[in-house]
């Protein structure tokens, strides 16, 4: 007898076997794209979705909170434009409904120093690139992406690019039924080339339209990276970004992930350093109300020493929501002088929102410096009245105290532009509050 | 009329009588000092006055210019002119000391019905007022009180009171942890508010501040309320003979 027969299939992942089954003769790509779905399609099956006794998804039971897959999305049938960051100048690269749609972008090619390139035409081309050999590629998220792949880009940066525009990956539901869509970029940084890469997803309120997407960055020795997603998904959307990170050496790279959208969102970011010198900020900004669920999820693995990195993540919390932190820093035995330092910081609005914080630290070097500190709490009624003392109406000095705990946060972004978009919406959210 | 009125004010805080028939009034134009020992509920007062939560009021009542105030917010009381210098004055993360002045006066602007302070205007009130309480303007771009000295902070408070211009200013204790420069500097900043048309009250332990801020009127506190009122000379009867006399006469 098989001992390791696992429980019956839930309707979810019925649906998705049948829909692999139905799909794998027509999805694109061919050879080596094909044996890698079936592998990853493979593995999934036989783990099935992940649920609360599986610890690196115990705060986010997808079992329970996917309970049906949706219908791979048709290809957008006209054209449009896809949401731009406001006030930030940037070639837009468009991702409708889990394809690159060139006739959405407005992606400026004249540069000889950034290509861009179809993902499955990059796939096929005769290249030392290993899709999907990243980290993070052991996740079971990752493994439905890679099964599903719907389409994507690959952009390719030099040290030559003269361009420093930043480049917006817009992802973008643009269908009138709920579907699903698994796109995947492919981002590589050469050494000492420069990006700031913005991506976001949006798609209209009212459907509960399903997107699992993964990007694999690649950041080369000496490269400056500032990566910022924004999750403006709607209400009703289940999200889950799989983003999987190479560091070279002396890079410098700032990550942030702001999130206001969704019904129930997964951020993880599972990033390893494989070069000295590198100084590295990962950072993120939640702002939820409603029964909103918002899980940011982080593995970072020093694997090189002498690196500094900080994480940073804060959480506003309203109504019922909840919203997840779980940061885990894995010091290799040979990362020596590593400077590793995570906080976590959620700001409960209602009693009946919550806040998970779970930091862990594995450190197998002995001359670090590591540390990890998380807080959840409600506003300080002592600040609260300071303002007011002074005439500030109540809802006013909420915003304002609000604002500033989650300033803290957005003002990590290096990219000005960039952050004073994300402050201008975040402040949209507070509005929204009344 | 007095602007503030207080009548046989009896307040609680977590069921233990902190104030007991306290009556007192302040006319505009006056300075008046109230002076006690430690736990006669001077805080207390000045915390009422300003609206905060957690003060049980039992009887008696808080007039503002012939109005109860009880039932007014800490916004509201702060509209029609009350100003708390907070004897801790807390840190504001985040939120940079102009950015705060600014959303305090225009939302008192508003709540009154007069329009927002323009620019000029703004940044050259808080400059002269900033540069006679040696204020930097690197103080200025910082985030309320964060990382600021005892003494920043007090003259902070007195920057705040200056730009919002109150027509009853209360100032908690503003004395303690000076040293005898910071001390002038924020007794002179207060001297500077003296006017007609503003009510001042200040709350001290010692007879020190009032060398330098002169009170037109002394009220000693002991127990929650007023057991001697007379003019300045009564705080340097205070400094050489101590509160005892009064903590008996109250008991």
């Amino acid at each position: 007898m098989n001992a390791d027969v696992r429980a019956m299939k839930t309707p979810a992942e019925q649906a998705l076997s049948a829909a692999f089954a139905a799909a794998r003769g027509k999805l694109p790509g061919k050879g080596a794209v094909t044996a890698l779905r079936d592998d990853a399609f493979r593995r999934f099956d036989a783990s099935g979705l992940p649920h609360r006794r599986i610890e690196e998804w115990k705060y986010t039971d997808l079992r329970a909170l996917m309970r049906e897959a949706k219908p791979l999305a048709e290809p957008a049938k006209a054209t449009g434009v896809v949401p731009a960051l406001p006030g930030v100048e940037a070639s837009r690269i468009a991702v409708v409904n889990g394809r690159f749609e060139p006739s959405w972008s407005n992606f400026n090619t004249s540069d000889s120093g950034i290509t861009l390139t179809e993902l499955f035409a990059f796939a096929a081309e005769p290249t030392n690139y290993r899709l999907g050999d990243v980290p993070g590629k052991d996740d079971t998220a990752f493994w439905l992406n890679t099964a599903f792949m719907t389409g994507g880009v690959a952009l390719r940066v030099k040290k030559s690019a003269s361009n420093h525009k930043p480049v917006h990956i817009a992802h973008l539901f643009a269908g009138d039924a709920a579907a699903a869509m698994y796109p995947r970029c492919v981002v590589i940084v050469e050494p000492g080339a420069q990006l700031t890469l913005i991506e976001s997803f949006d798609g209209p309120g009212v459907l509960d339209y399903q997107i699992n997407s993964a990007l694999e960055l690649i950041i080369g020795n000496g490269a400056r990276v500032n990566h910022i997603k924004v999750g403006n998904d709607g209400g009703a959307a289940l999200r889950l970004s799989t983003l999987g990170v190479t560091v070279g050496a002396n890079a410098t790279y700032n990550d942030f992930a702001f999130t206001t959208g969704g019904a129930v969102v997964r951020n993880q970011a599972f990033v390893r350093f494989d070069g000295e010198g590198t100084v590295a900020a990962i950072g993120g900004a939640t702002l939820v109300r409603g029964r909103r669920h918002v899980d940011n999820t982080l593995v970072i693995e020093h694997a090189a020493g002498g690196c500094t990195s900080r994480e940073r993540f804060r959480a506003v919390l309203d109504g019922q929501s909840h919203s997840i932190f779980q940061g885990k820093i894995i010091v290799n035995p040979h990362a020596q002088k590593t400077d590793a330092k995570m906080a976590s910081h959620a700001l409960l609005l209602s009693d009946e929102a919550e806040a998970v914080n779970k930091p862990e630290l594995e450190i197998f070097a002995d001359d670090v410096q590591c540390g990890h500190g998380a807080t959840a709490g409600a506003l300080d009624s002592a600040l609260k009245f300071y303002l007011m003392s002074r005439g500030i109406p109540e809802k006013q000095a909420e915003a304002l105290l609000i604002q500033a705990f989650v300033g803290e946060a957005i003002e990590e972004i290096a990219h000005e532009g960039v952050r004073e978009a994300i402050m201008q919406a975040a402040v949209s959210w507070l509005d929204a509050r009344g | 009329m007095a602007f503030l009125e207080v009548r046989n004010l009896h307040v609680e805080v977590e069921d233990k009588n902190i104030l007991n028939g306290l009556t007192l009034s302040v006319e505009k134009g006056q300075v008046v000092a109230i002076m006690g020992p430690n736990g006669s509920g001077k805080s207390t007062l000045a915390y009422v006055l300003a609206g905060k939560d957690d003060y049980k009021v039992t009887e008696g009542d808080v007039l503002l210019n012939g109005e109860s105030a009880l039932e007014m917010a800490p916004d509201e009381r702060a509209a029609r002119g009350v100003f708390l210098a907070f004897q801790y004055p807390v840190e504001v993360p985040g939120v940079a000391t102009m950015t705060f002045l600014r959303t305090a006066l225009n939302a008192q602007r508003k709540t009154r019905g007069e329009p927002e302070v323009t620019t000029p205007e703004f940044m050259k009130l808080v400059r002269d007022t900033a540069s006679h309480l040696g204020i930097s303007q690197e103080m200025l771009r910082r985030a309320v009180n964060v990382g600021f000295s005892g003494g920043e902070k007090k003259r902070n408070e007195i920057l705040q009171m200056a730009v919002l211009q109150p027509q009853l200013a209360v100032l908690d204790e503003t004395d303690s942890g000076l040293d005898i420069d910071a001390l002038k500097i924020v007794a002179d900043g207060v001297n500077r508010l003296r006017s007609p048309a503003r009510a001042i009250v200040v709350i001290t332990h010692y007879q020190r501040l009032l060398n330098y801020i002169v009170p037109d009127a002394v009220h000693v506190l002991a127990k929650g309320r007023v057991v001697k009122s007379g003019g300045k000379e009564l705080a340097l009867e205070l400094e050489a003979k101590g509160y005892s006399q009064f903590q008996d006469e109250a008991a």
